[in-house]
């Protein structure tokens, strides 16, 4: 007999498998760091509201046991927004991809960012829009391939982690699916961080663009991530810019900022206590 | 106050007995009150004109009683944000103006589809694009219908007077939360910023509809129950025990989503109906002067108001006319209408401030002997009766 696991706590088990995503795809381990997570901080499932975009990536929420909401594209974070500012006491968690959050969704992201409502935001950029068939993201690094790039792209990517930090996210990270114990940890602790987090996911998408870049297979792509991540060994603010495509992995900034909720609350005190000051009688 | 100075400023009516103390409000701050007396608390919203007025009364009100607001970084947030608030619980609204509410179209559709209970005020400037954005204009009738893309089960309520903007923004939440689905109410500038005698404390029309509980056990629980057109469903919320799935996706009874035929079919002539099926609970319509009339105006919002002066300035005339007002523009109140029109009338005059967009309605559901002739205005000022009055005499 098969002894129930911690994926087998958290996931749908009726409905919903097998799940959409390819062979290869880093998504389901991203999924895999999100719930032992949330298992390790033994959240309550009630509490938890999974927000996703539209995408690969957005697929994710369907298939866990929480309250789930599957949006329009690019959106997430709007209603992630709607749900944490009613809600307060609700752990929201948005989920989205690359072309998601930052292209489509790259202006509500940037003014959640600002906002700092205490959401988990993850990011799982694999480079390239899959589920529609492998067109071009703001990811996508110049020179590379997509069928709406077939002579390679011409424009510079974002960089998710500086947009995150640069908006004002009070916690952002960045690991990849390779290393996912890196990830667990680092997921773990944007769900516990008082403030907006951002934890971007590095992830290979062999179907969509691997196969176009000289990728023979998801285990090169992954072996790629290993080969180009670079530790951030200690939490400095001035990070060096990295040569060869390499880039950093780990805690980019972590810092204290007042929280959007709990600053509505002592703003609702505030107006209160100028309506009725304390030790006046209240009038009739 | 002194009962001095509360003798001196309220008014008497005619035959003698203290009138209710009256006050001067505009149509924006009445829907904002109406909002709150439905039991909103919630509200995200973008600045535009000429809604503003709305959000700006709400940032002040909100946070006094325990409410929350957000100002959002465009009105597709907004929307998104009232659609996330409401699932979560929450009576939201936000208000916004012809170019806001094209961006909110995507949300729109969604609270359709996903059955999302909540409120837009979409005040009509003239347009299209920036167009005009301090004057007045009904554009917008049919964006508020067919502005999303596929099928989506449109109520649209029009009012007239600033206090009517209180009762029909009540009963938008009241329509929201019985059928579950987005409710537009589509004032205009004229009423926005025109102000109007209302009383101090104005009494509801109706019961404040509440969202129903759930009254399965959550493991029974199905956010789209199988009985289709029923009204007034339970709808669990977010953080309650019961964990449910919304999409935006064709989906099946219970939010997962589904592409087998019998399942889209169910998904998509649910959603249509339970507004179709229950037009003649929602539909609604004045019949202002209509005894014998051998001309019918139809006209709604505050293009009625300067038509019932011209029918009230005709019949000192002696001249048979009246004025047929939709409350709701979507449903259409087409039995009404006909009912109204019978057999004796002459034509029928539909004055709009936009180029026909009601005219095409009511040319639909008249018989085809009968003459629909459009009168529009479209150049950002309110329609003056004179020159309705001149169409009549051409026609009658």
């Amino acid at each position: 007999m098969i002894t129930e696991t911690v994926i087998h706590k958290y996931l749908r088990p009726k409905k919903e498998f097998p799940h959409v995503w390819c062979a290869g795809c880093g998504i389901g381990i991203v999924l895999g760091s999100i719930i032992r997570a949330i298992d390790k901080l033994s959240i309550p499932k009630d509490d938890i509201v999974m927000v996703s975009g539209i995408g690969c990536t957005g697929r994710m929420p369907v298939y866990v046991d929480f309250n789930t909401l599957h949006t329009t594209h690019g959106r997430a974070l709007t209603f992630a927004t709607g749900i944490k500012h009613y809600k307060p006491r609700l752990k929201v968690i948005a989920v989205m991809g690359d072309g998601d959050g930052v292209a489509i969704g790259g202006n509500h992201f940037i003014h959640a960012c600002r906002r700092n409502l205490n959401i988990t935001t993850i990011i799982v950029n694999n480079f390239i829009y899959g589920m529609t068939g492998g067109q071009r993201s703001p990811t996508t690094p110049p020179g590379h391939v997509s069928t709406t790039s077939p002579f390679g792209s011409e424009a510079e990517p974002f960089d998710i982690c500086d947009l995150a930090a640069a908006g004002g996210a009070s916690f952002v990270a960045r690991s990849t699916v390779y290393h996912s114990a890196l990830l667990d940890r680092l997921v773990k602790k944007a769900l516990t961080h008082d403030g907006f987090s951002v934890v971007e996911a590095l992830s290979p998408c062999y179907t969509a663009y691997g196969r176009r870049n000289d990728f023979r297979n998801a285990v090169e792509m992954m072996a790629d991530l290993r080969d180009r991540a670079v530790h951030i060994k200690k939490q400095d603010t001035s990070l060096p810019p990295l040569p060869d495509r390499k880039f950093y992995i780990g805690i980019y900034k972590d810092e204290d900022k007042p929280e959007f909720t709990a600053a509505y609350k002592r703003l609702m005190k505030r107006v209160r206590e100028i309506d009725s000051p304390p030790g006046e009688e209240k009038e009739q | 106050m002194t009962k001095a100075r509360q003798k001196k400023t309220s008014p008497k009516s005619g035959d003698g007995r203290k009138a209710d103390p009256m006050r001067l409000v505009s149509g924006n701050k009445m829907i904002a009150e109406g909002a709150l007396a439905a039991g909103c608390r919630f509200f995200a919203g973008y600045p535009i004109t000429p809604s503003s007025e709305i959000m700006e009364y709400l940032a002040q009100k909100m946070p006094r009683i325990g409410g929350k607001f957000i100002q959002m970084e465009d009105e597709i947030a907004s929307m998104g944000a009232v659609i996330g608030a409401s699932l979560a619980g929450a009576k939201a609204m936000t208000a916004t103006s012809g170019p806001g509410f094209s961006l909110m179209q995507e949300h729109i559709g969604y609270a359709a589809m996903a059955e999302v209970p909540c409120v837009i005020a979409n005040v009509m400037r003239s347009g299209p694009s920036t167009g005009l954005p301090t004057k007045t204009s009904q554009g917008d009738f049919m964006q508020a219908r067919f502005g999303s893309h596929g099928d989506i089960p449109a109520i649209a309520l029009v009012p007239e007077s600033p206090i009517e903007c209180f009762h029909l923004t009540v009963r938008a939440f009241n329509l929201a939360e019985e059928y579950r689905t987005p409710v537009v109410l589509l004032s205009d500038e004229v009423n926005a910023h025109m102000r109007e005698n209302v009383p101090m404390k104005i009494e509801l029309e109706a019961e404040i509809r509440e969202r129903r509980e759930p009254e399965v056990p959550p493991s029974w629980y199905k956010h789209y129950p199988e009985e289709v057109m029923v009204r007034d469903r339970p709808m669990a919320v977010f953080g309650e025990g019961y964990r449910f799935h919304v999409t935006g996706l064709t989906h099946d009874h219970e939010g997962f989503p589904s592409s087998k035929r019998d399942q889209i079919i169910d998904c998509h002539t649910h959603l249509v109906d339970k507004v179709r099926r229950n037009a003649h609970r929602i539909a609604a319509a004045e019949k202002y002067r209509m005894r014998e009339a051998k001309i019918v105006i139809v006209a709604a919002g505050s293009a009625a108001r300067s038509a019932k002066e011209a029918v009230k300035m005709l019949r000192n005339m002696r001249i048979k006319i009246g004025l047929f007002r939709p409350i709701t523009m979507w449903p259409f109140p087409k039995k009404q209408l006909q009912e109204a029109v019978g057999r004796k009338a002459k034509a029928v005059l539909v004055v709009e401030q936009n180029f026909g967009q009601m005219a095409v309605i009511v040319r639909y559901y008249m018989p085809r002997r009968m003459p629909v002739v459009h009168l529009n205005q479209v150049d950002g000022e309110l329609i003056e009766p004179e020159k309705i009055i001149a169409k009549v005499t051409e026609l009658y």
